[in-house]
């Protein structure tokens, strides 16, 4: 069973890098993003530094949203997703490998991006190591709540808008505690609660989520 | 334990005759109990010795946030029973009531709007439970819009089900994280609900108000359902005979 | 009962409010084939995936030894081959790296086993080639290379022969023949008349009202 978790990360990890361009999509959107805002609320330091907690979350979040319509799309298109139905091995072990090879070359690229953002928007230096961890736990649980949607959207001819009605909502959570803890950062509180509170978020969502992946690819492949 | 009344409870045709039963009690209680409690909060409470008058649209704005929480629940019990035990009734239930449980967030919302106005001195104010609320609204259109959107019925019922359980396992979280974050950025302002004991004639209407509320809720859930029952059952004889019968009695 | 194995029982099936059938009793015994016949929208694909495990029928049940697939996902899955419209393979990927995944997903398959199957449906030399450069022919034929591997009893087959040349429907044909001899079982859509049918060949035509 592990044997097959493995193979389908390596599996993803080879049609990933065999297009490497749309490994890159999702972080030049991310950076575009932030580099909107400066243009539309003005260049004031002090302004962008308040909000820099929120834009960058936000900015993360529909990176990441952008990048999961296509998630499980070309495997439902050339009958792969089937394959994986019909398989002895569990549908959730499947899954979570796919979950997790999306979140390694599309939510860690972006936190791994977002010093350097998070840097122009004027963040001080040492409060980059909270913005890191609170995007480290938070892109996991975004991945995850994702991957549902576009499990239960990738029948649909045109789901990228409906799975961004469906999912946003529930990034919610995860977003005002993600955003909340940098703020806190920023006001000198104290932030460790918090990001327990965000940890256990993130082992609730890694133990839940693959089992609505998996029933609603079911559903998708039935109908 | 005898379970053969829940799973005859899945069976479209004995749905449709109980219900039949059930609907007029319903509707008529529906009726009386709002009838009873408008006329009772409106005429015979007190007015507020804060708020005065201006309170009184409770008895409206409660009744329906309590209802707009509670279909969200039971979208989520009606998945699970139709995804865990097939049954289809649950199935029809999941996607009649998330329409009726996204008007009772609008009515909340908008009357929350309207109460907020005299209290606060503003329409909207990013207030808790407002601001729960209005992410209530959200799911509810995502379950709806997910419904329309995949043509074939049971698999829409089924992706519905998980949406809805999915979201259900969120509100909680949703909850925590909308209070924090509402601590966090505007600390100890004046909510809603931390008022003072209300007394017997102001309590009661409210009461009366509520179940009103959920009585209208089921009345109108079971006409849903019953429209939605024949429609899937349209080639059943006894959904046709069924048909016949209404139009004939209609013309 | 019968000595089947894969039976169904009042199967009817109902896509978008059009009832496709009804009452179907099907069985499929060890050494059998079966094609499935009828004109076009007649709820062929459908009763194939009814049968593989990846729809719910409207009524009635599908049951491997008696018991049905749904209680016993593990018994279908474990003895299944399954080869729909789309076959899973990734363009992107070669044609080896595609089956060794494929067959990873069951049994699994040795480097020589995917060389030699590949090599029975006429792709030696394309081993790692991206099949994306591959023409549809033989693109199917990446798929339809699964039969060759240590393959489960159960072949259920949607449209094997499209876009494969003669030479090729011939072989594929003798080799579905040879299966069901050695007494595996197989389940086929195709609007081809087979040529080589075994012994045991029976047709099930969805466009009758009858069965």
């Amino acid at each position: 069973m592990s044997n097959v978790f493995t193979l389908m990360l390596l599996r993803e990890t080879r049609l990933m890098f065999r297009r490497p361009a749309e490994l890159v999509n999702p972080l030049v959107f991310f950076a575009i993003v932030i580099a909107l805002f400066p243009l539309a609320v003005g260049p004031e330091s002090q302004l962008l530094q308040t909000l820099s907690p929120g834009l960058l979350w936000v900015a993360a979040l529909l990176a990441v949203l952008l990048s999961l319509d296509g998630l499980f799309r070309s495997d439902f298109e050339d009958g792969s997703l089937e394959q994986w139905v019909v398989s002895p091995h569990p549908l959730v072990v499947l899954v979570l490998a796919k979950v997790l090879a999306h979140w390694l070359y599309c939510g860690l690229a972006l936190v791994m991006l977002s010093p350097l953002l998070a840097l122009m928007l004027g963040m001080p230096l040492d409060r980059i190591p909270t913005l890191l961890l609170s995007l480290l736990l938070g892109t996991p649980v975004l991945s995850l709540l994702g991957a549902v949607g576009a499990a239960l959207t990738v029948g649909l001819k045109r789901g990228g808008i409906l799975l961004a009605l469906l999912i946003l909502p529930l990034y919610i959570p995860v977003l005002i505690l993600g955003s909340g803890v940098i703020q806190a950062a920023l006001q000198g509180l104290p932030t460790t609660g918090y990001l327990l509170w965000m940890a256990s978020l993130t082992m609730l969502t890694v133990t839940l989520a693959p089992f609505a992946i998996a029933a609603g690819l079911r559903i998708s492949v039935g109908e | 334990m005898n379970w053969t009344w829940f799973h005859k409870l899945g069976s479209p045709k004995w749905f449709y005759e109980i219900s039949g039963r059930w609907l007029p009690w319903l509707s008529v209680s529906a009726v009386l109990l709002i009838v009873v409690g408008a006329v009772m909060g409106l005429a015979y409470a007190p007015p507020d010795y804060q708020q005065g008058n201006s309170f009184r649209i409770i008895y409206i704005h409660v009744p329906a946030a309590f209802l707009a929480q509670s279909t969200y629940i039971s979208l989520a019990i009606a998945g699970v029973v139709g995804l865990v035990w097939k049954m289809k009734i649950a199935d029809v239930a999941v996607q009649q009531a998330a329409p009726i449980g996204a008007w009772m967030t609008v009515i909340a919302l908008v009357t929350g709007a309207v109460w907020g106005k005299p209290t606060w001195g503003a329409w909207w104010v990013w207030d808790a439970r407002l601001t729960a609320m209005l992410i209530l609204l959200f799911l509810y259109f995502g379950i709806i819009a997910l419904g329309h959107a995949i043509s074939n019925r049971e698999s829409s019922a089924k992706a519905c089900a998980i949406l809805a359980i999915v979201g259900v396992v969120n509100i909680p979280i949703i909850k925590y994280s909308v209070d924090w974050w509402n601590t966090l950025h505007q600390p100890a302002t004046f909510t809603i609900t931390e008022k003072p004991a209300m007394p017997m004639e102001m309590w009661l209407p409210l009461l009366i108000m509520t179940i009103g509320f959920y009585c209208f809720f089921a009345a109108v859930l079971l006409m849903r359902m019953r429209l939605e029952v024949l429609r899937r059952e349209s080639r059943t004889r006894w959904a046709q005979a069924e048909v016949a019968r209404q139009i004939g009695r209609s013309a | 009962m019968t000595d089947a194995y894969l039976e169904t029982v009042d199967l009817a099936c109902e896509r978008d409010w059009r009832l496709l059938f009804e009452h179907l009793h099907v069985s499929v015994k060890p050494k059998d084939m079966l094609q499935v016949s009828g004109p076009n929208g007649s709820g062929k694909t459908s009763l194939l995936r009814l049968l593989a495990g990846l729809m719910r029928p409207t009524t009635g049940d599908v049951l491997i030894n008696g018991v049905s697939i749904h209680q016993q996902r593990n018994e279908l899955t474990s003895n299944l081959l399954w080869l729909g419209h789309a076959a899973g393979i990734k363009g992107l990927l070669t044609a080896e790296e595609n089956l060794m995944w494929l067959s990873a997903l069951h049994h699994g398959a040795s480097r020589e086993q995917v060389w030699y199957a590949l090599a029975a449906v006429g792709l030696a030399g394309f081993e790692d080639v991206p099949c994306h450069t591959l023409s549809a022919g033989q693109q199917r034929r990446v798929g339809l290379a699964r039969l060759y591997l240590d393959a489960p009893a159960l072949w259920i087959l949607d449209e094997p022969f499209t876009a494969l040349d003669k030479q090729a429907v011939t072989q594929l044909e003798l080799h579905l023949a040879a299966h069901c001899n050695q007494g595996g079982m197989v389940v086929l859509t195709t609007h081809h008349p087979l040529q080589n049918a075994p012994s045991t060949f029976r047709e099930l035509d969805l466009g009758q009202a009858t069965l």
